[in-house]
């Protein structure tokens, strides 16, 4: 019997710290585990006893990549639960925050952490070498997501302008104008960027996912909307609890969700593209269908290219914000605490983002539970890796596990989020 | 500053973090390129897989320590390194994680996960400098980008970096800001936080919430006066003593002083 094991301890290119670890017999994968190492830092605990007004502030510091995410489902979690809905320009200020987000933090993935795989580097500064005007536009690109959140948020990570029914302090109209000119080029540097990765070889793989994103009637899923999946599912983000279960394995300090029925399910750009196609401006639907995909993508390996396309759209809904933003009267609703239970769900750039908050009558935390991307998909990585790495065995083990990394990376994970959540060992049964 | 006419080597360590703190290198798009051709980025996990193994001349260290693990690994980090510099509020403080050294942490984490047994942590968060020497210590909670490439440029010129250690108030001063606790009442940390983010809050119309930590000899107490004059009960003190850098000293003894 031939055995093989492939480990990677300490994975790279990904938010925080994890590992994994692949066992193959007689040319079979036997287990395929994540496993991640990173402190745990108990948020949900010490968000307990805080004022509902302080919870964006604490759990942007969830993710410093993230970290919008992280305000926006907490805001909206906590409005839910004080009986207010923000609406108008206060919702698309939040949007376009967002937008800023998903561009910055989706031209890190694809330049610095995803493309070194697909042209053979070891990261982002060794491709400057060869690829300089390519990185230079991923840093151009990503710079413009950053000047959003500079100027909406006062800072790129952690913002300080977010706060329950609003902002702090809104923007001019004249103020926002000022990005308009910087989002037109870097719209052109997103058209660049999907025909860069387009050109890209994809290992041809693919699998019939459960896709789950937020699906909303008007918009391409930022910040709001229903929880649907392929499958059929469409609940109501109060139901979410009622549909997906966190288990616990000893492997990880990060949760690890599935739906109800035990099986696993996949979130992010695959998962809202597959949903959401037709929400997508036609420009952005046309990009894509030149860049080769169609409505659905089943091959993980190719969602650099939909996160590309969806840098496209942010670029676009954010000059569309842009255009038409009136600065309101109010730079926030005004609030009166009360005792509730708030739910929340946005889009982070990795997919759908689950919060819900108990609060007593004075707006003081009761308890929190938090379930980000990265745990949701932990059990699909797992099962990816299972799946493709019999056809990759005749790889030499370096590029096999090169190979088994990509597939991780796939996922953009956040192990820093999710841990509640990554390690590769490859054992592959030596001969 | 490395041995002669070798490139400086740099690594980038993670503790318990958010990662945000070595972002903000990555978040340097103008001088990232520049800062690479300066110096040798030897082991940087998040950035690239490639690594060189060895010491290193320049070590910026993020996270907190909350593991027996990481208690040990921080040494091992110092061994190799002639320079050890901890960015951001949780390798400076303790971070938020550090609530827990107000909390029994056996309950903590009953709260989060099934199986507490498959949990390994210590009862508190520390910050780097109570387990080995260090260099300097960059504040904030992010660090700014600025700040960040003055101590790469100041370490790589052999200097100390420049960063300055008075209180928020003179950079809202500096700014031109209008004093948003004396003209609109509201609740300000500025009088004790040091500088470094450019007075933010305040410029976006709310109060200073202390992201960078005590100042340089900060006086807490007349502020937590002024504070409840304009109506924070105790919990409501100590709420804003005790965040990003609720284990700095100056702020954790001042949160104590509140206890309800």
């Amino acid at each position: 019997m031939t055995r093989k094991t492939i480990k990677v301890s300490y994975l790279a290119r990904v938010e925080g710290e994890g590992a994994f670890s692949v066992v193959v017999r007689n040319g079979k994968v036997t287990s395929a585990e994540l496993s991640i190492f990173e402190p745990p830092r108990f948020f949900e605990s010490l968000l307990r006893g805080r004022a509902f007004s302080e919870a964006p502030d604490i759990t942007a510091r969830i993710c410093g990549i993230c970290p919008v995410a992280y305000q926006m489902s907490t805001v909206q979690a906590m409005e839910n639960a004080l009986g207010i809905t923000v609406t108008g320009p206060l919702r698309n200020l939040r949007r376009l925050l967002y937008c800023g987000e998903w561009i910055e933090s989706h031209a890190l993935h694809i330049y610095l952490l995803h493309a070194p795989d697909f042209l053979g580097y070891a990261g982002a500064i060794d491709m400057a070498r060869d690829h300089g005007d390519a990185v230079r536009r991923g840093l151009a690109l990503k710079k413009a997501g950053n000047d959003i959140m500079a100027l909406l948020g006062g800072r790129e990570i952690h913002p300080i302008n977010v706060r329950v029914g609003g902002f702090y302090r809104v923007p001019h109209r004249r103020e926002l104008a000022t990005l308009a000119e910087t989002l037109k080029r870097a719209r052109e540097l997103a058209d660049e960027t999907l025909r860069w990765v387009a050109g890209f070889d994809f290992p041809e793989r693919e699998r019939d996912y459960t896709f789950v994103a937020l699906t909303h009637s008007e918009d391409y899923p930022l910040s709001e909307g229903r929880i649907a999946s392929s499958r059929g599912l469409d609940i109501g983000v109060d139901q979410y609890e009622d549909y997906f279960l966190e288990t616990h394995v000893a492997r990880s300090t990060a949760l690890q969700s599935r739906l109800s029925d035990g099986a696993s399910y996949l979130v992010g750009p695959l998962a809202r593209y597959a949903l959401n196609f037709d929400r997508l401006p036609p420009s952005v639907r046309q990009a894509a269908h030149e860049a080769g995909l169609g409505p659905v993508c089943r091959n993980p390996y190719q969602s650099i290219l939909v996160r590309a396309v969806e840098v496209l759209f942010a670029c676009e809904e954010a000059l569309r914000i842009i255009e038409a933003y009136e600065a309101p009267e109010q730079a926030a609703i005004e609030i009166t605490p009360c005792a509730g239970i708030g739910h929340g769900a946005t889009e982070a750039p990795r997919g759908l983002l689950y919060h819900r908050y108990r609060l007593e009558p004075d707006g003081t935390i009761i308890d929190a539970k938090i379930v980000p991307p990265t745990s949701q998909n932990q059990a699909c990585i797992e099962e990816d890796l299972a799946n493709f790495v019999e056809s990759f065995l005749d790889l030499p083990d370096e590029a096999l596990r090169h190979r088994c990394e990509q597939t991780v990376r796939n996922y953009d994970p956040c192990i820093s989020c999710a841990t509640h959540f990554l390690r590769l060992d490859m054992d592959r049964g030596s001969p | 500053m490395a041995a002669s006419g070798r490139t400086p080597r740099l690594a980038v360590w993670k503790f318990a973090s958010c990662d945000g703190c070595q972002l903000t290198l990555l978040d340097c798009e103008d001088e990232l390129l520049g800062i690479a051709a300066a110096v040798e980025i030897a082991y940087f996990p998040e950035a690239t897989r490639g690594t060189i193994r060895g010491h290193y001349d320049l070590s910026l260290v993020e996270g907190s320590i909350t593991t027996p693990h990481d208690a040990e690994r921080i040494h091992e980090v110092r061994r190799r390194s002639t320079h050890l510099v901890t960015i951001g509020a949780c390798a400076t403080a303790g971070g938020i994680q550090g609530l827990r050294n107000f909390a029994d942490v056996a309950e903590y984490i009953s709260v989060v996960y099934a199986r507490p047994d498959y949990i390994e942590t210590l009862a508190t968060s520390t910050p780097i400098a109570a387990h080995v020497p260090v260099d300097f210590e960059l504040r904030g909670c992010p660090i700014a980008k600025s700040q960040l490439v003055e101590v790469i440029t100041a370490f790589l010129a052999g200097r100390r970096p420049v960063t300055p250690a008075h209180s928020v108030c003179i950079e809202c001063k500096l700014k031109g800001n209008v004093c948003v606790m004396v003209a609109h009442g509201t609740p300000c940390l500025g009088p004790v936080t040091h500088a470094g983010c450019g007075a933010l809050c305040p410029s976006y119309h709310r109060g200073c919430y202390g992201c960078y930590g005590p100042m340089e000899t900060p006086n807490p107490a007349p502020l937590s006066q002024a504070l409840t004059e304009l109506g924070m009960g105790k919990r409501d003190l100590q709420r804003i003593y005790r965040t990003f850098n609720a284990n700095a000293p100056a702020f954790r003894e001042e949160s104590e002083r509140h206890d309800a």
